[in-house]
């Protein structure tokens, strides 16, 4: 009888299997779980990334990026560009042609004046926009007919592609929302918990701080997808947990930033239930060398100031021999798994902006001991620390209070002290740490410490703005109240023209060399910042869920109408 | 025929210690905390294992890490492969340092404040406002901002583990005398009415020679209950300020460090947190033991039955 059964399954199990790839809804339920619960569905009212996330599986923006870092074009027929005359010459405006057809998931067709009326709601000064720096230059949206919408700025636009791209800013129902312009806002309960979409699936259900329930969209573009006929995002836990539910317990297909230690990744993975996926962004865990002296017997207001440039580190060779003297293979094994590879780049992605720098990726404590020994650091007295001009080889080496940097902290000291320098260490609350309190001894940027530890990245897929932070004019002073991202006091006039050149330069190719350039200037040929590890954000989806792609430039899950039931 | 019916004088000392002996718990904390104190002060010239060594060979520190005990290493390694028995050595001599010596000062602020609160009249009011001044205030910001203030200061001065030691004792210390103070004031209201320090009043004793010898010893008792709890508190308030990064360097080992550095592992390698945790629980449990055994030990009217 079971064998019957069984058997009458298979034989089921294999007809309906070729159906499943082309027809929607047939894989029934997805669930996903996250570690912080959804707390509204619409982006423009909230900086959560979870919220974000969710709600990017009902509302679209114009166009987005692939996991590679590539604009592409989600509900217009193509990108515009000056080429194809999309894009003014005067780069003053921007004109979207929707795909013809478009529907809402409750039928109605989509138009321009849906466009215009987002930008309306959004560029309400009353509304309290989350989003509103993307909307910043722009001057008027307008709907110049059913299919077409012009986006003008207000001057000469180098980038345009802010409004409509990327997950954060999608497409409103004007339908919908007309009633919610300006202060009344966040009172639209029912509008902001359930928003009416382009995407794959639409709302049913939704418990503020719990769990949203979907179904697919009956009117979605592509009438093959979505497979799954509805999906269950639970919140509330922890990564931990989260990853468990996924990798050992098999209640969940997918879990939202499992960011767990590199055992408890490795020990869940044994289990063969599920697996770990990454996307690597831009986030780099980095040294930055303080190039002026934090001595306390200097003055308050002269301390890490560029009146003392530092007696240690304002010598390349010992910058040089501290990166040599670091494993990063090791040091990523130890804090991060699959959530991290070793890097020499502080601009690590996207793939035409980074450069081919590998040099420091293997450890090489004699050569680094030869480098100082070259340059006139000497043990002299035998005590085991080099020294020169009677100046001790000793760093204070600080970061925040975080497990992993700990560890970060005992083995990067105990590589250092092999090669005859003297390590004291330091660790601070974060809250401190980066509180920018110019009243604090212990921020980073005053950075009353030889060398620290932290990690950082930049928004979008262009790093100009990152690179222009290690300018001349950026660095941290008691001046400026201790407010400048150039943490290193880094100048170098050499590096300022060649931003100045980037910043006039066009062309995408001429702008990837440049920024190649400058990144190795602050890394491989200096070492003034000494970058360790490229980090990504690391989650968990379960065998039997296939499709997945995970995305570092736009919202992380960007393809859920390609998902499906591995059977 | 009558000496044998009147038991032997015996010295005060020696009656105390009967009446100690007697109390089992006391005894039991007694041997414990003395194998924890030959643990971290005999232990690491027996056990000559760099608390703090890692292997600069990536290859083999990455084969020596989360070992469980061998007779390489007796309690395993850590996830950065040090040995976790020298650790829990250079941890406890730290972390009890820092209970004894803050505890110490705490009991001597508290005694001085309280026996002159208790006995001029004039002082008690200043005093005991003073004293719920320091109970209202939030402990734990006030020990942040003087670490804040003071650390880089005296590191300078006595390099970064005396200088913080210093600080953390004394933070500790100075934030922890109010309990005892109101307990030691308390304890001499009452004794000042009682007939003997009138006798002794009466003769012109001076208020100095009154305190040290009749009073203090009365109020012995509750001082030494207080200071055996207060050990325990300096214990925990240490890994605390660690925790939050205000301690020692990151480093330097300390049980409360081990502690919060085992909760990531809880799940793969429980030990992590069970060693240390166990030598805290051993440590304030014997010497909560011990203050037991030594209040009813000096207290004549229990003493003896």
């Amino acid at each position: 009888m079971k064998l019957k059964t069984a058997l009458l399954g298979a034989v089921a199990a294999l007809v309906a299997a070729p159906a499943a790839w082309a027809e929607r809804g047939t894989d029934g339920e997805v669930k996903l779980t996250f570690p912080q619960a959804v707390s509204i569905l619409n982006p423009y009212l909230t900086d959560g990334t979870k919220d974000v996330l969710a709600a990017g599986f009902v509302i679209e923006p114009l166009a987005g990026y692939d996991t590679e870092g590539n604009r592409v074009a989600r509900l217009v027929t193509e990108l515009p560009t000056v080429e194809n005359g999309g894009i003014s010459a005067d780069l003053t405006s921007i004109t979207w042609k929707l795909i013809p057809g478009l529907m809402w998931s409750d039928g109605s067709p989509v138009t321009a004046a849906d466009v215009a009326f987002t930008a309306q709601y959004c560029m309400d000064p009353a509304g309290g926009c989350a989003q509103s720096a993307k909307f910043a230059n722009i001057d008027k949206v307008e709907a110049v007919d059913d299919q077409t919408v012009k986006i003008t700025f207000k001057g000469p636009q180098s980038n345009p592609f802010q409004a409509f791209v990327g997950g954060q800013t999608p497409i409103l129902q004007k339908a919908q929302f007309e009633a919610c312009l300006g202060a009344a806002a966040p009172t639209c309960t029912a509008q902001n918990s359930g928003p009416i979409g382009t995407g794959p699936f639409r709302v049913t259900g939704f418990t503020v701080n719990d769990t949203v329930q979907m179904e697919a969209n009956p009117n979605y573009r592509d009438p093959a997808k979505p497979a799954f006929a509805t999906l269950v995002i639970k919140g509330g836990g922890d990564a931990i947990g989260s990853a468990r539910a996924v990798m050992e317990t098999g209640e969940f297909d997918y879990a939202w930033n499992t960011q767990i230690p590199p055992d408890a990744q490795a020990q869940m993975t044994a289990a063969g239930k599920g697996q770990f996926v990454v996307a690597f962004g831009t986030l780099v865990e980095r040294i930055e060398t303080n190039l002026t002296d934090p001595s306390a017997d200097l003055a308050e207001g002269e301390r890490s100031t560029a009146k003392h440039p530092h007696p240690i580190l304002s010598d390349v060779n010992v910058r040089l021999a501290l990166s040599k003297a670091i494993d990063r293979n090791t040091l990523v094994e130890v804090g991060y798994g699959a959530g991290g590879k070793p890097t020499c780049n502080l601009v690590p992605a996207p793939a035409m902006f980074a450069s081919d720098n590998t040099d420091c990726l293997t450890q090489d404590l004699e050569g680094a001991k030869k480098l100082l020994e070259d340059a006139g650091w000497v043990d002299s007295d035998g005590d085991g620390i080099r020294e020169k001009d009677g100046k001790k080889l000793s760093l204070l080496y600080q970061t925040t209070v975080n497990p992993i940097r700990q560890d970060f902290q005992a083995l990067i000291k105990s590589w250092w002290n092999e090669i005859g320098i003297e390590v004291e260490l330091k660790s601070i609350d974060p809250g401190v740490f980066f509180g920018g309190d110019a009243g604090s001894p212990d921020t980073f940027q005053k950075f009353y410490a030889d060398v620290e530890m932290y990690a950082n990245n930049f928004s979008g897929t262009d790093p100009e703005a990152y690179l222009a932070e290690h300018a001349c004019d950026q660095a941290p002073s008691p001046e400026n109240q201790w407010q400048g991202p150039n943490i290193n006091r880094f100048c170098d006039p050499a590096y300022d023209a060649a931003l100045k050149e980037l910043t006039a330069a066009t062309d995408p190719a001429k702008r990837a060399e440049i920024a190649i350039k400058l990144n190795d200037m602050l890394t491989k040929d200096s070492k003034v910042i000494i970058p360790l590890v490229h980090r990504g954000t690391l989650s968990a989806h379960s065998n039997a869920l296939g499709g997945v792609a995970i995305n570092a430039w736009d919202n992380e899950i960007t393809n859920i109408e390609d998902w499906y039931r591995v059977k | 025929m009558t000496d044998s019916a009147i038991p032997k004088p015996v010295s005060q000392s020696r009656a105390v210690w009967q009446q100690f002996r007697s109390h089992r718990g006391a005894m039991a904390g007694l041997v414990i905390l003395g194998l924890l104190l030959a643990f971290v002060l005999v232990g690491p010239l027996i056990w000559r294992v760099d608390p703090a060594y890692i292997n600069p060979d990536a290859a083999a520190m990455i084969k020596a890490r989360n070992k469980p005990p061998s007779w390489a290493s007796p309690l395993g390694t850590d996830q950065l492969g040090r040995d976790m028995l020298a650790r829990m050595m250079a941890g406890g001599k730290v972390s009890m340092a820092v209970g004894m010596v803050a505890m110490a000062i705490s009991i001597l602020l508290g005694t001085f404040v309280g026996v002159l609160a208790g006995y001029f009249r004039r002082l008690d009011g200043p005093l005991m406002r003073l004293t719920d001044l320091f109970l209202a205030l939030p402990l734990l910001p006030l020990l942040l901002v003087m670490v804040m203030l003071f650390r880089d200061t005296l590191a300078g001065i006595l390099g970064p583990e005396l200088g913080t030691f210093l600080l953390i004792v004394f933070a500790i210390g100075v934030t922890s005398w109010m309990q005892s103070a109101r307990i030691v004031r308390g304890e001499v209201l009452a004794l000042k009415e009682r007939e003997f320090v009138l006798a002794a009043r009466s003769i012109g004793t001076p208020p100095s020679r009154m305190i040290l010898r009749h009073i203090l010893p009365n109020v012995m008792s509750p001082i030494m209950v207080a200071a055996t709890l207060g050990i325990a508190s300096a214990i925990i308030t240490e890994s605390a300020l660690s925790f939050l990064g205000l301690g020692f360097p990151p480093d330097f080992p300390t049980w409360g460090r081990l502690l919060f550095d085992g909760v990531d592992y809880l799940t793969q390698y429980p030990e992590r947190v069970i060693w240390p945790g166990l030598a805290i629980s051993l440590t304030v449990l014997s010497v909560n033991y011990i203050g037991d055994g030594l209040r009813d030990a000096l207290d004549p009217r229990i003493r003896g039955r």
